[in-house]
């Protein structure tokens, strides 16, 4: 190798025992625009500090030059660009091949900087400067903010920058493990040896904390025998950043795999031990942050790990032993030292002497001696974070001179080392390695009694055999090894004033200055001052925050008391914490055919759907002339099923239910308890136990949960099944005059004729060549209308036919837009847009659907008191007087005296009308018809409109739902094609109807669409004939012949998984219990509501642990194990079902989401290698 | 984030779970005064300590359950006297 022009190694050491540096390797960089060179292993400050650099930043608010202090992640002075990335920790990340290094906050150079004129004016920037200064006048903020933008301390981001991939994955480990050092590698070994899975994290590059440094040697020992343990997970230039309820932790782990920047780890651990060691503190006086002025750890991790010397003549602070074994350590590395400073014997340093570095030390008894290098070691702080985040203070010790944890820890959380107390490397590890025994003993409990609870192992594993590893297995009985804070001069401040905190740029003049002004609690002066909140958040500078105002103050540093530990225990990057982001999102299954026809999205929730087809208004009119079709797929659907049905709808909706006919279907308006309308819809009597309840879209969840609490809190007794099918059916509605002789063209036994079929009737058939249809005939849009149901597989197909069948007709598809048009000149409210959380059903115009005669039902108690009262806004009609002024939504309504008596609701152009038309909720006062309102318009004006007799606009008599037409022939269609939720890639072949993918080549983790597979959902007892004939308990699955899955997937529910079309003996078996009418059985073919998938590959649990929060190891989660979870935030079943020996796991969620599920699999799955398969063949 | 018990499906985080309150008995149907029916939908007593709560398991086995929930410490069980 060369030295390279501008840049020779000149500091570097020849090697050293612990050093980590790979000197075969040399790494070429440039650092403000200049070419340095380093070596692999090299962060980019020891790379520098070899080439002889000092200075690496400018300080917040002064511009004071900066180097290394602590020459760890922690370095305040460090902090830089690299590249595009800001604030990047220059004495931690490892320097790369190419990279473009850059100081921050520095303007125009790092050595020449224009803002440190901030420096000579430093004593104008006291605490709340900006505050103070920058107020008034308030008209000049905005000047005052361009200016003082220029001095924000952080690095620049450039728009162009390419995004990262942020990675996020669950973890479940029995001990989890804070800190890589001798501790943390005891506690670690010890708890894997009892049995347990362990986690160690490690924040920086290597194990071995401060044996690095002090005993290399030692150090490798313990990392080697960590290598053995194949239990023991090793996250290294990772850290543990929060810890929450239960030991819910977070863990970063920030250079996780190639072309992942960083991945955020949702750890569950059972039991905790955090063993983060000891920071070195620094200590005050006057120049304290000089370029040369460093700590005595970060002296010898330059010299011991990076083989850097730190300086040529170095005077040295020490406190204590590691203090004085840093002298050796410069020995060693060719620094002399000029004087050595021992404050145990009475001696101190006064001020550090230097302009951009240090240039000489002053002594306390004035003695001045010259010197580049100042080591101070005065003490240490316990960073006790991870131990006080759920709200309990450390306590100080004066003897230790340092915080010590205090407070009571919660269950399975430990500490072991320097946090606990101070001794050899061997009275810590033995320390440590108790601690890891009790953390494994806590943990292997817990994971036992976990086990207990859950219902998807069979049978139950006794943990108790299968803890124990070995003959090495420990027991944690016996004397607990003692490990106390050693004795420590009380050191925190010299004569004079000094930084504090080095990040912030607050000194302890500063904090005097904040304890004079009255912020004399340390909570109060830490916001004032904003001591303590910068990158370093407290572990540098807290303990020496306190004790300066514990000074000022005249109080003790115990009374003074800590500032409270929060998360996170490091700053982390925003991408880290948002990571791979799961927004569902759900299609129809006719999203393809909307893509390719120009619909503008509209997204309504969750779901996608077509707004309108480029011109809505001409929708519009061909529902009113003609004939056109909606795709409302997301209609919420639910099966309901047993005798108790019509109890259950009685009291659910406010009108009466007990007298509908198979066959038949009503409207009805579903209250909440407070008497709010919450949702509406139609439900229809298929048979005589069986209804179909219509939601509105984005009620649909909210409507089953509302029933089944119904069902399981309150009328326990009632029979009655509910199963959700809105994605089962694709929905269209096929609306206009010439409906009835577009639909009777395809449907082939169903008599649609006006005397057979009429308004609100539902009839099922064939449509299109597709069985199992449902059809009701009902008028949201005013005009003759049928809504078709059709398994949700053959949506596409019927859609297409209607449309080729309809052409001589004219048919047109129309959007949500249209729809919204058509409604409102038919005066139906809209659930949440014609209403809100206050609308009572009185107040919603729905007084004829309110039947306070009936006994009881949900709302009763406040309906009537609102009937009684006449309390609430009244939902009308309205029509501007003017027909172009289409008043915007929301616009108020305004009372004589001025103050608002209502709003609008809904507005839009009537095209069919040719004049604006609205609904709005006014106060009763202003709901007689013909009352003139004032509306007040968001642009100032004010018009007049008025109140309408009814709600409808248009056709109050209701004429257009009938007409003369008459059912025509049928007309020829193509065969139907049935499609999963994922659209083929590559060639497709035919599974019965279903389009499949053709092939799958081999992958050693592979993803199949299994949506053609049958899935019968059944509901029975969980004591019942039917459960005996099933034998598969909640939790499990099992095969009852060589096609038929049964999978228990609730408890007395059950899922049937069979090949398409070939029901086997069990099914056929539940089908006659269920015909006898003995128990209360239901069985509802789900085969076109669901998505099924199979992922199958070695490392399908570790793709399933990063959208998943369920823990796949083998003694939770074995093969046979049901469950139901959340799979990249999608309510999913999961079954495990090994294939021939490799592991597979069947996945099964509502179709509408399972395109989303689909790709999020795959894009977890990248890292893997993950790979489409085919169903056919397997 | 807090672990909840569901008791068909064991512990599993409370993002699975939507909490319905403090358990409020229903007032028996027939008539009543207004004011018992505003005691019942509006009033809690939100205890700090020990508080017997309805959740429910939307995205597990769809089970509503009660559950014993400390306030202070976020701990929970089933039954009386297991929560420590």
């Amino acid at each position: 190798m060369s030295p390279v022009a501008g840049a020779s190694q000149s500091r570097r050491l020849d090697r050293q025992n612990g050093e980590v540096i790979d000197r075969s390797a040399t790494v070429q960089f440039t650092w403000n625009g200049k070419q340095y060179e380093g070596y692999r292993g090299d962060t980019v400050a020891s790379a520098l500090a070899a080439a002889g650099e000092r200075v690496f930043s400018r300080s917040y608010k002064y511009h004071r030059p900066r180097g290394l202090l602590t020459a760890d992640y922690h370095d305040p002075g460090c902090i830089i660009q690299v590249d595009d990335e800001p604030n990047v920790r220059g004495a931690h990340r490892r320097v790369q091949p190419g990279i473009r290094a850059k100081s921050q906050n520095t303007w125009p150079s790092l050595k020449f900087d224009l803002k440190a004129v901030n420096r000579f004016g430093g004593r104008f920037l006291v605490p709340g400067f900006y505050y103070k200064t920058f107020m008034k006048p308030q008209a000049l903020w905005p000047k005052y903010e361009q200016v003082l933008r220029q001095f924000i301390h952080a690095g620049r981001i450039s728009p162009e920058t390419e995004p990262g991939y942020f990675d996020k994955r669950y973890a479940h480990p029995d001990v989890l493990v804070a800190g890589g050092g001798p501790a943390g590698m005891a506690a670690a070994i010890s708890a894997a040896q009892r049995g347990a899975r362990v986690m160690l994290v490690e924040e920086e590059h290597q194990l071995g904390g401060h044996l690095r440094w002090a005993d290399a040697a030692a150090a490798q020992v313990l990392a080697d025998q960590i290598a053995q343990w194949p239990n023991i997970e090793v996250l290294t230039n990772s850290t543990v950043l929060a810890r929450y309820d239960q030991n819910w932790c977070a863990v970063v782990q920030r250079d996780a795999a190639p072309n992942i920047s960083e991945r955020l780890i949702k750890v569950r651990a059972r039991s905790l031990v955090v063993a983060s060691g000891l920071i070195e503190r620094p200590y005050i006086f006057a120049g304290n942050d000089l370029p040369g002025v460093m700590l005595s750890t970060a002296a010898r991790r330059l010299i011991n790990l990076y083989a850097v010397a730190p300086g040529r003549r170095a005077v040295v602070l020490s406190a204590n032993p590691e203090g004085d074994a840093a002298i050796e350590d410069l020995e060693r590395g060719g620094v002399e030292v000029a004087e050595v400073v021992d404050p145990r014997a009475g001696q101190n340093i006064t001020r550090a002497i230097g302009r951009s570095a240090l240039k000489a030390v002053e002594l306390a008894d004035g003695t001045r001696i010259e010197a580049d290098l100042l080591i101070i070691a005065t003490g240490w702080t316990a960073p006790t974070s991870l131990l006080n985040m759920s709200g309990n203070v450390p306590v100080y010790s004066p003897r230790a001179a340092r915080f010590l944890p205090g407070g009571e820890v919660d269950a399975g959380v430990f500490s072991a080392g320097g946090l606990v107390g101070d001794g050899t490397a061997e009275e810590i590890c033995q320390h440590a390695e108790y601690v890891g025994l009790q953390a494994a003993e806590h943990a292997l409990a817990e994971r036992a009694h976990h086990i207990a609870r859950i219902p998807t192992t069979s049978p139950p594993v006794h943990q108790e055999t299968a803890a124990a590893s070995g003959p090495q297995a420990k027991s944690a009985a016996g004397e607990p090894p003692q490990l106390v804070p050693k004795e420590h001069p009380e050191l925190f401040r010299a004569a004079t004033h000094g930084m504090v905190d080095f990040s912030e740029d607050v000194s302890s003049k500063d904090l005097y200055l904040a304890v004079s002004e009255g912020y004399d609690s340390a909570e109060l002066a830490k916001r004032y001052t904003t001591a303590t909140m910068g990158p370093a958040q407290g572990k540098l500078e807290m303990v020496n925050t306190i004790a300066t105002i514990a000074e000022a103050t005249g109080k003790s540093i115990g009374e003074t008391g800590t500032t409270t530990w929060r998360p996170m225990y490091v700053p982390v990057s925003l991408g880290a914490l948002a990571g791979r982001n799961f927004e569902p999102v759900r299609h129809s299954p006719i999203q393809p055919w909307h893509e390719a026809h120009g619909a503008t999205p509209l997204v309504a929730g969750q779901w996608i759907r077509p707004e309108h087809y480029g011109a809505p208004k001409a929708e519009v009119k061909a529902v009113r002339e003609g004939v056109g079709i909606i795709d409302v797929t997301p209609i919420g659907k639910l099966h309901l099923q047993g005798p108790d049905v019509s109890k259950l709808l009685n009291h659910l909706y406010t009108n009466k239910w007990s007298a509908l006919d198979i066959g038949r279907v009503r409207y009805g308006v579903m209250c909440a308890e407070d008497g709010v309308v919450f949702d509406d819809g139609v439900t229809g009597r298929l048979g005589e136990n069986h209804y179909l309840m219509s939601t509105t879209s984005s009620g649909a969840g909210r409507v089953w949960e509302w029933v089944e609490n119904w069902l399981q809190t309150e009328f326990t007794d009632w029979k009655v099944h509910v199963t959700p099918v809105t994605t089962a059916y694709a929905s269209i509605n096929v609306a206009g005059p010439y409906s009835r002789r577009l639909v009777s063209r395809l449907a082939e036994d169903v008599d649609l004729s006006a005397e057979e079929f009429k308004y609100m009737r539902v009839r099922t058939g064939r449509i299109a060549g597709v069985d199992n249809c449902i059809i009701w005939r009902i008028g949201f849009t005013g005009e003759l209308s049928y809504e078709l149901h059709v398994p949700a597989g053959y949506g596409l197909h019927v859609w297409e036919s209607l449309l080729e069948a309809g052409k001589d007709l004219g048919v047109k598809p129309f959007g949500i837009e249209a729809q919204r048009i058509l409604r409102l000149e038919k005066g139906h409210l809209i659930v949440g847009q014609d209403t809100d959380g206050l609308t009572k059903a009185y107040s919603a115009g729905l007084d004829w659907a309110v039947k306070l005669d009936k006994e009881n039902f949900a709302g009763k108690p406040e309906l009537a008191e609102q009937k009684s009262t006449g309390a609430g806004l009244r939902l009308v009609a309205i029509q501007p007087k003017d027909p172009a002024v289409v008043p915007e939504e929301a616009s108020q309504i305004l009372q004589n005296d001025g103050r608002i008596g209502g709003r609008i609701t809904s507005s839009r152009h009537s095209p069919t009308l040719n004049r604006s038309i609205c609904l709005g909720q006014v106060e009763d006062h202003l709901s007689a018809p013909g009352t003139v309102l004032d509306l007040r318009l968001p642009d100032g004006r004010t018009v007049q409109a008025t109140v309408q007799e009814k709600l409808a606009h248009l056709d109050v008599s209701g004429s257009r739902l009938e007409n003369e037409s008459r059912p025509e022939p049928p007309v020829q269609h193509q065969t139907p094609v049935a499609r999963g939720p994922v659209p083929v890639r590559g060639s497709a072949g035919r599974l019965g109807d279903w389009e499949v993918r053709a092939a799958g080549g081999p992958a050693e983790l592979s993803l199949t669409d299994c949506a053609a597979l049958s899935k019968m959902s059944v509901r029975a007892p969980r004591d019942s004939a039917a459960a005996q004939i099933l034998r598969t308990r909640f939790g499990r699955s099992a095969r009852s012949a060589p096609g038929t899955l049964i999978i228990g997937s609730g408890p007395g529910e059950w899922l049937l998984i069979e090949e398409p079309g070939a029901e086997g003996q069990t099914l056929a078996e539940i089908r006659q219990l269920a015909a006898t009418d003995r128990e209360h059985i239901s069985l509802v073919d789900l085969t076109h509501g669901r998505a099924l998938f199979r992922l199958t590959g070695e490392k399908a649990p570790d793709l399933l642990s990063k959208i998943c929060a369920i823990d796949f190891s083998e003694d939770i989660t074995p093969d046979g194990a049901a469950l139901r979870s959340s799979v990249a935030k999608i309510a999913t079943d999961i079954i495990r079902d090994d294939q021939r020996d490799s592991l597979s796991y069947l996945l099964h969620c509502e179709r509408s989401v399972g395109a989303f599920l689909y790709e999020a699999i795959h894009d977890a799955g990248t890292e893997y290698g993950i790979a489409d398969g085919s169903i056919l063949g397997v | 984030m807090m672990q909840i018990d569901c008791p068909w499906c064991g512990p599993r985080n409370a993002t699975e779970f939507h909490h319905y309150g403090e358990i409020v008995p229903r007032p028996e149907k027939g008539s009543i005064a207004i004011e018992e029916w505003h005691d019942y939908l509006y009033f809690r007593e939100n205890p700090q300590g020990r508080v017997n709560e309805t959740w429910y398991h939307g995205t597990g086995c769809r089970r509503f359950f009660h559950l014993l929930r400390d306030t202070l410490t976020n701990r929970s069980s089933h039954l009386e006297g297991e929560l420590q």
